[in-house]
């Protein structure tokens, strides 16, 4: 059994359809990537999954409970969460707000105390911070503050939206090494990148979306040599 | 001498203000409205009052803990029966909507009650204090008292508690906050409680002060206070205390030394200038522009 199922998603803007009927699936342990232009559909499948978005047809199985209908706010203690695009950190909360916001719907104190503390052992950097307003860091440090707070949950898969998008080369480095670190920890990975030749190095598989299909997948490995994928997506 | 008592009174005034636009502040600061029918909230809490004091012979005490509960019960039922379905709708709708919310509980109100006007029994059971030539009325001081009680418990209930924590995070974005698994509707109708609540203490403090009741009472105080609530920085806690002070000081100095009916006209003269000069308010954060 697949740990997230997406069988014939169909999602609406209005009267424009924005996901015409993709089916994909993420194994426990995986890294996925979800690459593709701009307006493919990317982020729009993303915020569908977690509930930001209600599909007009098809279905969302995790771990093999329909999540399709579940309010968005109750996703997060199912144990998925989503890193969205823009970071989304809460400017005007410190740094540690921002962390305990992450751990909202987690109830035992101690557990929480311990995500904390691997938290800060991953982004040392926001240990250092953790009492400086969230909007007052660096593009790279809110990424790791967005990252950190979602893994506060404690999830068992995390969706990343664009985790690298107007970061320097330094930080992308590091946020790519970081996802390796989450990755090698046990928590599935499903990933939407611009950045197709970072996320096809460090993913299992992929999902090539173009206008609202998928309509290449197959092993990272393999696709990098792809003909067509070098071609659109990774500039050779 | 008279100056003291003058700015005590004003001060008295000002303190419902505060409490008021504590309330204006908050579904401001975390819903991104302007719920014009909080000033009728405040009305519905003093009619609950008056009809359990003079009505049914209750004691003050029980009949203030009613107009509560009434009102934080009313101001769900309005945010859920009148604002949810209009979450996503332009903020004109929603505008639209609360002034008819307003006029909606207002006409109830008439018909209920009739339109005749009351004269409402102070709540406060607290005697006069006399310090020398000074005449401090009971209300003065349970106003007063209640309105920095109010202020500090609720910025510690923001600041210390998950609750609080999540309106903070509704206020700032409601999507990001959903994706922490924060229930943005619960939020905003716990908001609302917390604010219509308010609203039926400042409601009874207003009418032991000035013992009149219609059903439009709460109209020109609700928009004094929207005004005290600008006036400090919409959406922050303190600046609704310090508008709301200031403008009953302000309202009342000109009622004594400059012209009784000229004060309303002078309380909103200085908003303007104010907002001329700090368009946010005295302490109103500045407005950043979402890309």
């Amino acid at each position: 059994m697949s740990m997230l199922e997406i069988k014939d998603l169909e999602v609406y803007y209005g009267v424009i359809q924005a996901i015409k009927g993709i089916s994909f699936t993420v194994n426990e342990g995986e890294v996925i990537a979800l690459i593709g232009a701009n307006g493919a559909g990317k982020t729009t499948t993303l915020q569908t999954i977690t509930g930001m978005l209600s599909p007009k047809k098809g279905s969302i199985l995790f771990e093999g409970t329909d999540i399709t209908k579940v309010p968005g706010h109750k996703i997060v203690s199912m144990g998925m969460a989503h890193v969205p695009e823009g970071r989304r950190v809460f400017a005007e909360l410190s740094v540690l707000e921002n962390l305990k916001l992450g751990a909202y719907t987690r109830k035992d104190k101690q557990e929480v105390a311990e995500s904390l503390e691997r938290v800060y052992k991953s982004f040392p950097r926001l240990k250092e911070r953790k009492n400086q307003l969230a909007g007052t860091l660096s593009g790279g440090e809110q990424q790791m503050l967005a990252m950190g707070r979602a893994l506060m949950s404690k999830p068992r898969i995390i969706l990343m939206d664009e985790p690298s998008m107007g970061l320097s080369p330094i930080f992308v480095e590091e946020i790519f090494n970081i996802i390796q670190e989450i990755s090698a920890s046990g928590t599935t990975v499903l990933l939407v990148e611009q950045n197709a030749k970072k996320a096809l190095s460090i993913a299992d598989r992929a999902y090539v979306l173009e206008t609202g299909k998928i309509v290449l997948s197959g092993d990272a490995k393999e696709l990098m040599n792809n003909e067509s994928i070098k071609k659109a997506y990774l500039g050779e | 001498m008279r100056f003291i008592t003058y700015l005590i009174n004003g001060i008295s005034l000002g303190s419902i203000y505060a409490i008021i636009a504590l309330g204006y502040t908050m579904v401001y600061g975390i819903a991104k409205m302007l719920n014009f029918a909080h000033g009728d909230v405040i009305m519905i809490g003093c009619y609950v009052v008056f009809t359990c004091m003079s009505g049914m012979g209750l004691n003050p005490f029980v009949s203030v803990t009613l107009a509560v509960v009434v009102c934080t019960v009313l101001g769900m039922v309005i945010e859920k029966v009148a604002y949810k379905p209009l979450r996503k709708a332009t903020p004109l709708a929603v505008l639209i909507t609360a002034i008819g919310v307003s006029y909606l509980l207002q006409n109830i109100a008439l018909l209920a009650f009739g339109a005749d006007t009351k004269s409402f029994t102070s709540v406060v059971p607290i005697p006069n204090i006399s310090l020398g030539e000074v005449n401090v009325t009971g209300v003065t001081v349970v106003a007063v008292a209640a309105c920095i009680i109010i202020m500090i418990v609720l910025m510690l209930f923001i600041k210390k508690t998950k609750a609080g924590q999540a309106m903070l995070a509704v206020s700032e974005d409601k999507e990001a906050a959903q994706l922490m698994g924060v229930n943005v509707n619960g939020t905003i109708s716990l908001t609302f409680a917390i604010g219509s609540g308010l609203a039926a203490i400042a409601g009874v403090l207003l009418c032991s002060a000035y013992p009149t009741l219609t059903p439009y009472t709460g109209s020109m105080p609700g928009i004094k206070a929207f005004t005290a609530a600008v006036f400090g920085g919409i959406g922050s806690i303190p600046g609704a205390f310090i508008g709301g002070i200031l403008l009953g000081i302000i309202e009342i100095l000109a009622k004594a030394y400059i012209s009784s009916q000229l004060a309303d006209a002078i309380v909103f003269a200085v908003l303007i200038l104010v907002l001329l000069v700090k368009p946010t308010g005295i302490l109103g954060k500045p407005i950043h522009e979402k890309v």
